[in-house]
């Protein structure tokens, strides 16, 4: 049923995003996602779109102000029209129409070093894989559909209710309570994964996946779940990309990450939606006691880019490694939140976000460092660096500090400036051009960044990545 | 005329204010050339001008090396024509390994061909590694050396020693050191001294900045030339060079009229 609805697109026109629409797909879900879809939906119908600079968390989206300040206005977010955009519908957990072909998808090659390979393009999983590894220590990965399924109880406890959820309570202010965005999500969400993780379970190679949009006017909605229970060690590495370089999308995603009492869970997020992509995302991670968390969050792409991202600390010891690497052209807008909230004592944080900005195109950062009252010994660290490349390019960066408990210690700094015309010089003096010169100026800029990836493989998808923007 | 650099009559300035107020010199390969002078008489304004700093202004004058008109050209050129300087102060260049940026130089200054794919364009890794460790170790510098981003957190002594690395890695026809031998300890003195030495020949001509005379006794320079002002005033032999080690400027100053900046 599912399938002839997806084939059947002219039942789909304008306003998608419609309750009619709910009613669709409730026959493939569960009664309670669909009570939950239906929560989300009234939500997003009530809040109105950011809208106004007066908004301060979505301020930085919907308009923001350059330096040049009356004639380099923009309004952002007022291009966007959401009813424009087609979700999915899902496949039900049903083979795949179209098969990967061995050699992956054009441009996403597989590494044949991953213990697990997802790959979804336009909302519909194409291929999935485990390793006997996975299978043998009890991993669970699968595409979020077939995991509603098979794993109703763990959706019910986990899926938009601890992490990312219609309400956020995070004590920093910097992202939205009601967020618009999220109640979309809710919603309409298709596609994405589960990964779980099971007790003292260490899986030895990255699981790696790979969400695509490749059809014009195609709304991603897909949501990550990822539960390391307590003792697990594993690592996932997710591609975010369009496969054309013009089919516009809308994204709306979600990233819910829960590593457990002493796991060790690295994630690491490439974003290569190509520049007509609206792009949104919520990412919240909770971490239990004495657990590690190594988060990479790389952003190339998109039109409009607004995304929060949030380390919550939960749990006595935990850490949270987070680094994020960016690289703007053209008219790109990156707004990015950012927020480490400490609540528990002796939690450590440490943020380190590069920048790099081509040509016309404008990225916010703000961040926030929230100590609770319970949190002494925290030790917690941030730090924004920008790069410009062009006179028209424009970053603002706001680092924030919150503390409410002794014995912390907290560091962060900001900072943005223009290529070194001494560095240039020196380079060129000794033959380089200058292109090749500014090339290796914005690969040492994003060195220390990429330095700290712990796996070989990233780092070099990451170079690649950062040449191809150079052009 | 092959491969002799002659300055012409040349005035640079820097943010409107002249600086290099006509000075002519020409330095053919095999010789080396001292240029000395008090703080803030130009010296480095005129190895920044001739390597083609955008931030100092070429007024009049010209710099012929090669038989090409250098001026008109991009740094980048400059140096694949054959020129190089010893920066007094070398820039830092964090995340970016000396090893990596000097195989592109390198690469980029032997390579005459500079169109096709780039990978073609780069010397070979082992290639390049081993002459660049046999380079290191007749320096004195340790193998880590090379993994190190480029100047960052290296101390005085060992940006001096990058710098005479990068010299005997590119070959030059024509050196510009600037000052290399401050911020030296003796030994390292002596080491670059000895290296220095060891590069010039029938294909290396050698300017050398210098306020002390150790260093040039390891590299005797043929030429002594001092800068006053903006001008090369007394050019002579080595009898200059200790002439100024005993007296120091104020005769030189009294006799052509020049007052002591402030
Ligand atoms: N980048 C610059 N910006 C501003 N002024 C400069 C710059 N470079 C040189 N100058 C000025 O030009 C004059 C000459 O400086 P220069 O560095 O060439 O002297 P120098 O002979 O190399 O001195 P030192 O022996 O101290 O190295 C000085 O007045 C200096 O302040
Ligand atoms: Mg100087």
């Amino acid at each position: 049923m599912a399938d002839s609805y997806y084939k059947d697109k002219t039942k789909l026109q304008k306003g998608h995003f419609s309750k009619e629409f709910l009613q669709k797909i409730a026959a493939t879900e569960p009664q309670w996602m669909h009570e939950k879809r239906l929560e989300a939906y009234a939500l997003y119908e009530s809040l109105p779109m950011p809208h106004t600079t007066e908004d301060d968390i979505w301020r930085r989206t919907v308009d923001m102000r350059t330096q040049d300040y009356w004639r380099r206005t923009r309004r952002f977010l007022r291009a966007l029209d959401v009813e424009k955009y087609r979700p999915s519908l899902p496949t039900n957990g049903e083979p795949s129409a179209v098969d990967v072909p061995e050699t992956g998808l054009p441009g996403l090659p597989y590494a044949e070093e991953a213990s697990g390979v997802l790959v979804q393009v336009d909302g519909q999983r194409q291929h999935i894989s485990n390793s006997e590894e996975l299978k043998k220590k009890g991993v669970y990965f699968a595409d979020l559909h077939t995991a509603l399924q098979e794993q109703p109880e763990l959706l019910r406890d986990y899926f938009m209710n601890k992490a990312v959820t219609l309400e956020t309570t995070l004590k920093s202010g910097n992202i939205a309570q009601h967020n618009k965005f999220d109640a979309l999500h809710g919603a309409f969400w298709q596609g994405g994964y589960l990964l779980y993780v099971p007790k003292g379970v260490s899986v030895e190679l990255p699981l790696r996946v790979y969400i695509n949009m490749s059809e014009a006017d195609q709304a991603d909605l897909s949501h990550t779940l990822i539960i390391a229970e307590e003792g697990s060690r594993v690592a996932v590495l997710e591609e975010n990309a369009s496969t054309t370089s013009d089919a516009s999308g809308l994204h709306s995603g979600a990233v819910e990450i829960f590593a457990g009492q002493n796991a060790n869970v690295t994630y690491v997020q490439v974003q290569r939606w190509n520049r007509t992509v609206w792009n949104f995302a919520s990412h919240r991670a909770k971490i239990a006691r004495d657990a590690q968390l190594c988060w990479v969050s790389a952003a190339f792409g998109g039109r409009l880019n607004k995304m929060n991202q949030a380390s919550i600390l939960e749990g006595a010891g935990s850490h949270a490694q987070m680094l994020g690497l960016a690289f703007t052209d053209a008219r790109q807008h990156l707004d990015v939140s950012t927020a480490q909230e400490h609540i528990s004592p002796h939690t450590t944080s440490d943020l380190m976000y590069r920048t790099v900005l081509k040509d016309r195109s404008q990225t916010a950062w703000g961040g926030n460092i929230y100590v609770y009252p319970a949190a002494n010994h925290t030790d917690a660290y941030q730090k924004n660096d920008n790069l410009l490349l062009s006179e028209r390019a424009h970053a603002d960066t706001l680092p924030g500090l919150e503390i409410q408990a002794h014995e912390v210690r907290c560091t962060h700094g900001a900072t943005a400036g223009k290529i070194d015309a001494d560095q240039v010089f020196y380079l060129m003096s000794r033959g380089l051009s200058y292109t090749q010169a500014e090339k290796l100026i914005v690969e040492g800029f994003f060195e220390p960044v990429i330095e700290r990836v712990p796996l070989e493989s990233v780092r070099e998808e990451l170079s690649t990545s950062i040449t191809r923007k150079l052009g | 005329m092959s491969n002799e650099l002659t300055i012409k009559d040349l005035h640079i300035s820097v943010q409107q204010k002249p600086i290099i107020k006509g000075l002519s010199l020409t330095v053919q390969p095999g010789e080396v050339h001292a240029l000395m002078g008090p703080n803030g008489s130009g010296k480095s304004s005129l190895a920044n001008g001739l390597m083609g700093h955008p931030l100092y202004e070429i007024d009049a004058g010209e710099v012929i090396f090669d038989g090409v008109d250098v001026l008109e050209l991009e740094p980048n050129e400059r140096a694949k024509l054959g020129l190089f300087l010893a920066f007094q102060y070398p820039t830092a260049i964090p995340g970016v390994s000396l090893a990596n940026f000097l195989r592109l130089a390198v690469s980029a200054v032997r390579g005459k061909e500079t169109n096709g794919d780039e990978k073609d364009r780069l010397i070979p890794m082992r290639e390049f590694r081993r002459e660049l460790r046999e380079k290191m170790q007749q320096l004195g510098v340790d193998d880590s050396f090379a993994r190190r981003y480029l100047n960052d957190g290296f101390s005085g002594g060992e940006k001096k020693r990058a710098e005479i690395l990068q010299l005997a890695m590119l070959e030059p026809k024509i050196a510009i050191l600037d000052e290399t031998d401050s911020g030296l300890d003796i030994d390292a003195v002596r080491i670059v001294g000895d290296s220095v030495s060891r590069l010039v020949g029938p294909n290396l001509g050698v300017l050398i900045i210098t306020h002390y005379p150790r260093l040039l006794e390891y590299i005797r320079p043929q030429f002594i030339h001092i800068l006053l002002d903006g001008r090369i005033v007394e050019s002579g032999g080595w009898e200059l060079a200790e002439m100024l080690e005993a007296e120091g400027y104020d005769p030189i100053r009294e006799k052509h009229g020049v007052k002591e900046e402030e």
